[in-house]
């Protein structure tokens, strides 16, 4: 028993903290802690990636395989503490502006946090639908945090509506998974699944898979995207699009990989199609967007496709493209969703492309950095973007699956339509209405940062590279 | 000195980071010191080039001047030069000096403008040297962003249009090339480029969704990247983004088009798809041949209608370059020392001939031939210039233009006597479109009220055009001087080609005894 809660220290500290943090803080000052919170949680949370990710390697058990601390598992936390650490500190600011910022948001986030912690380091159904539902309730709440908004709580009914569904569909299946295999655990399942799997087990295969694809928005389980990304507060759609798809996406490559692995051409397909058609309607649908966070929605869902090409492989480069994929990506959206933040006219947010109208002319800076992320996003080399293209594009040709990186390359050319307008509008557009950018230090430095990195990444990518194949390593034998 | 081509090829973009980090204000005098570092910067890299060239032993048909260093997922960074790129490295740098000395007088965002330029010559440059997959590609590809901003910041009135158009018609056709790349990458388990060259990549014939595709995995390597280079090169059909970029972009831009970033498709030909792919370069030579001839006849037939001089002198570009995929694909020492010459000799042609658009276009702020007529009458200095280039661009013996295209025919008779006979009539159709052009716009009587005060060129362009005059005469009398230093790469080139070819003949013919 020790030994067990031994393993799941870090979630336990957090999940402490996170319980006594809202009992003290109920009881005293309520609201006016809030930013002292934020900052307070971010810093948790930067101490536990730090402590996480230099514990050495090897892997742990715990409570009878129900838990694993492996490789993989802390290459997905250190992603996943980091990203919500950036994006809570980005908030904060934008937050309070508006009159937003209430106790309960960094504490809520605490709480996803160890929801994904305990997702991706998840070794059964029972603790893998644990983990799944922590996070999403408390992102659910956070989504509608602008109570008196209808944009918001609308955002925030729709994703629990639909999470709700994904959750049931994904229930059904791991209760057909059991039914056939007569164990939840990740290990049994493997050891049952090994060669010709029985259908009933395939079917439940199918339906935890597309439980998964919704959590991380893939398509045809991507409808909720546009409209959460849309309605919730800027800061939660920036949460959204970074820790949450880093933790899902593990999720999806250790159930593949942990649970699944005896099958992987019974998996390999539907992961395929998925990848090729989120890659092909996240790029044509965001064309005709003019709102920024709708846009990163659907680039998110393209993105999305991407990393499950990597995964799609089957293989355990494929983990290793698809961790490097998930790493650039979070970063650059840390980086783009920076800027949307400081995106404001008169005091108010401003989300409308358009409004970027020669943006390059009064900041030229930010605007050269956005310009980079977008580039990057679009996956132009020499950017990080391009490295993560080819990693996945590798992946897939090794993996046999030729047909779906040529599909990719050409859903690239695509999405870079949507990027390029940005920059299109920023440095070719024509003189209007100015768009302020507000004087944050915190999002300036984001920014920046994450462009900095994009450039100079491509020296050696910070060592990322070793790690993640260190990761994949212990996920696939 | 070891690192003399990564020196040359980052001392532009150190540069550009200078400009862009300590440079403040936009005032007449950061305006003035911005072209001066641009054009100081561009100097010292042509003088560092300079070193190159000397210490370049053409009897050496390896690689010289390599650097090797581990880079990210088995890559590397790794460049060197040899008789086929060398002097494309010299054109470049030797152009770029040019370029900003002839965008002296814009005052729109010099800053940018200039670090764009610089940026543009690193990844040029880059291009040429660079000898493993991926990086070339990352050179290549990158290219793309500041040219997509010089057509779109500075450009004229459709230049949005012509900025998307340029970026998503190049992106798409490199892309597939990408996926080859990757391709040859788990095949061959290197990206190195000269390790590759010598890998001989599968050439059985195998039938992929009922087609049968004669030359296997070459053949679609090899259209991968065709894909590529033949959109950038650009080739007929694939060549519409040509003049739309042509027109809109500034004359500079124009000109580093014209001059430099077209002849990375010939340079891709040469150092990818001939060596790499010999038996899918001979199943598909027919095809690059007609297109060649196509393009040759086709546009040079579209340039005759044109109404606005700088399309003119794009559709122009696509028929000699026509000359040069044609001379690559003739596989012979004739067609391919012709077809680098010719690249050469384009690049100081066209990029003249922008520039002698560009002159006008500074004085009048039109293209159109029908603003124009009569300029002898008050630019005689600039009737002597613009007739000698027109001269060059229609191959007047005297003139490098004559050399490459007279090489390329010579090496496509021997193996095509009726792509040659097509290909030939073009030569016939340039003098029409370029001689008309230049009767239109600079002789007969000034009777144009707008072109009365019109001003003679001035010392710094006089002083622009002089290298490019110096070296069109040069190169046309005295050709050895290119010759001689590609002569021995090229032939290595041909020799390894045609022993693969026998190589995989042999193979198949073994393969089908056996049976």
């Amino acid at each position: 028993m020790q030994a067990d809660l031994n393993v799941i220290l870090p979630e336990i500290l957090i999940s402490v903290y996170a319980m006594a943090a809202l009992l003290g803080v109920a009881y005293t000052g309520k609201d006016r802690y809030a930013p002292l919170l934020v900052w307070i949680t971010a810093a948790v949370f930067v101490v536990m990636a730090a402590w996480i990710g230099f514990s050495g390697d090897g892997t742990r058990t715990a409570f009878g395989g129900m838990f694993n601390d492996d490789g993989f598992a802390r290459f997905a936390k250190v992603a996943v503490l980091l990203s919500a650490a950036a994006v809570l500190l980005m908030g904060q600011d934008y937050m309070a502006q508006r009159d937003m910022l209430r106790f309960e948001y960094p504490l809520l986030v605490a709480l996803a946090a160890v929801g994904m912690m305990m997702m991706v380091s998840a070794g059964d159904l029972m603790a893998l639908y644990m983990g799944l539902e922590l996070q999403s309730l408390a992102l659910y709440v956070v989504a509608s945090l602008r109570r008196d908004s209808v944009k918001s709580t609308e955002a925030g009914l729709k994703y629990f509506v639909l999470g709700a569904l994904s959750s049931g569909i994904l229930l059904y299946g791991a209760s057909l998974v059991y039914g056939y295999t007569g164990t939840t655990l990740f290990s049994g399942i493997i050891a049952s699944a090994e060669g010709q799997a029985p259908l009933g087990l395939l079917i439940g295969l199918v339906f935890v898979l597309a439980g998964l694809a919704f959590k991380v928005s893939a398509v045809p389980f991507h409808m909720w995207t546009p409209d959460v990304y849309e309605g919730a507060p800027t800061p939660i759609t920036a949460f959204f699009a970074t820790a949450p798809k880093m933790a899902a996406m593990a999720l999806f490559a250790r159930v593949a990989h942990d649970a699944f692995g005896g099958v992987v051409g019974d998996w390999q397909q539907v992961i395929a199609v998925l990848s090729l058609l989120s890659m092909f309607l996240g790029g044509i649908a965001a064309i005709g967007q003019t709102d920024i966070k709708r846009l990163m929605a659907y680039s998110s869902i393209a993105h999305m496709g991407y990393a499950l090409m990597g995964l799609a492989a089957g293989t355990a480069f494929g983990v290793q493209a698809m961790l490097v994929y998930m790493a650039i990506y979070v970063t650059m959206n840390v980086g783009t969703f920076a800027f949307v933040l400081s995106m404001e006219r008169d005091g108010r947010p401003v989300t409308d492309i358009a409004s970027l109208n020669l943006y390059s002319r009064a900041h030229p800076g930010r605007a050269l950095a956005v310009l980079i992320l977008m580039f990057s996003l679009a996956g132009v080399p020499p950017f990080l973007g391009f490295f993560g293209k080819l990693y996945v594009l590798r992946a897939a040709y090794d993996g046999g699956l030729v047909w779906l990186a040529v599909a990719g390359v050409i859903a690239s050319v695509i999405g870079a339509f949507y990027y390029l307008r940005i920059v299109f509008f920023m440095y070719f557009g024509e003189e209007g209405e100015p768009l302020e950018a507000r004087k944050s230090p915190v999002l300036w430095g984001f920014l920046m940062a994450s462009a900095a990195i994009m450039v100079v990444g491509m020296l050696n990518m910070f060592g990322v590279e070793a790690m993640a194949q260190a990761a994949a390593a212990t996920l696939v034998d | 000195m070891d690192n003399l081509l990564s020196i040359t090829t980052f001392i532009p973009a150190i540069a550009a980071f200078i400009l862009a980090v300590f440079l403040r204000g936009d005032d007449e005098a950061a305006q003035r010191n911005a072209k001066w570092v641009a054009l100081i910067a561009t100097g010292l890299t042509f003088l560092v080039s300079l070193f190159i060239l000397f210490d370049f032993d053409p009897n050496n048909t390896g690689f010289q001047f390599v650097e090797e260093r581990e880079w990210l997922l088995g890559l590397q960074y790794k460049m060197g030069v040899d008789g086929i790129s060398i002097l494309f490295v010299i054109l470049t740098t030797f152009m770029m000096p040019i370029t900003i000395a002839a965008s002296w007088n814009v005052t729109h965002r010099v800053k940018e403008y200039m670090i764009a330029f610089l940026l543009l010559e690193t990844l040029m440059l880059g291009v040429f040297m660079a000898l493993d997959l991926v990086l070339f590609y990352l050179f290549f590809e990158a290219g793309l962003i500041p040219m997509f901003l010089i057509i779109g910041i500075w450009g004229g009135k459709e230049r949005i249009y012509a900025s998307f158009k340029f970026f998503l018609y190049t992106f798409l056709g490199s892309v597939l090339m990408l996926v080859a790349m990757v391709a040859m990458f788990a095949e061959a388990g290197t990206t190195d480029i000269p390790t590759l060259m010598t890998h001989s990549f599968g050439s059985e014939t195998f039938s992929l969704l009922g087609i049968q595709i004669v030359g296997g995995m070459q053949t679609l390597l090899f259209i991968a990247f065709f894909a590529s280079f033949a959109v950038k090169m650009p080739m007929w059909p694939v060549h519409t983004w040509l003049p739309d970029a042509h027109v809109q972009a500034p004359t500079a831009g124009s000109v580093v088009l014209a001059a430099i970033l077209l002849k990375m498709g010939g340079y891709g030909f040469l150092r990818f798809s001939l060596p790499m792919f010999p038996v899918g370069s001979e199943v598909l030579t027919p095809l690059v041949l007609w297109m060649s001839a196509i393009a040759i006849v086709y546009t040079s037939l579209v340039a005759l209608a044109q109404e606005d001089m700088k399309k003119l002198i794009a559709y122009s570009s696509v028929a000699h370059m026509g000359y040069v995929t044609m001379g690559i694909f003739a596989a012979n020492q004739q067609g391919i020392d012709g077809a680098i010459f010719q690249m050469l000799s384009h690049g100081f042609i066209s990029g003249a001939l922008f520039l002698c658009v560009g002159v006008i276009y500074d004085r009048m702020h039109t293209r159109e031939i029908d603003a124009y007529g009569g300029l002898v009458n008050r630019m005689p200095a600039y009737a002597l210039i613009f007739m000698l280039f027109t001269m060059a661009n229609v191959g007047l013996p005297g003139t490098s233009g004559f050399i490459g295209e007279f090489l390329t025919l010579m090496g496509i008779f021997k193996v095509n006597t009726w792509v040659a006979l097509v290909a030939t009539s073009g030569v016939i159709l340039s003098a029409a479109y370029a001689l008309w052009l230049y009767r239109r716009v600079v002789l007969g009587d000034l009777i144009k009220e707008s072109l009365k005060s019109i001003k003679d060129m001035t010392q710094r362009e006089k002083a622009i055009f002089a290298p490019l005059v110096v070296m069109t005469l040069l190169l046309g009398v005295y050709p050895s001087l290119v010759t001689d230093i590609i002569g021995p790469s090229v032939e290595a080139l041909i020799s390894n080609y045609e022993t693969a070819l026998v190589d995989a003949d042999s193979a198949t013919k073994l393969a089908a005894a056996t049976e």
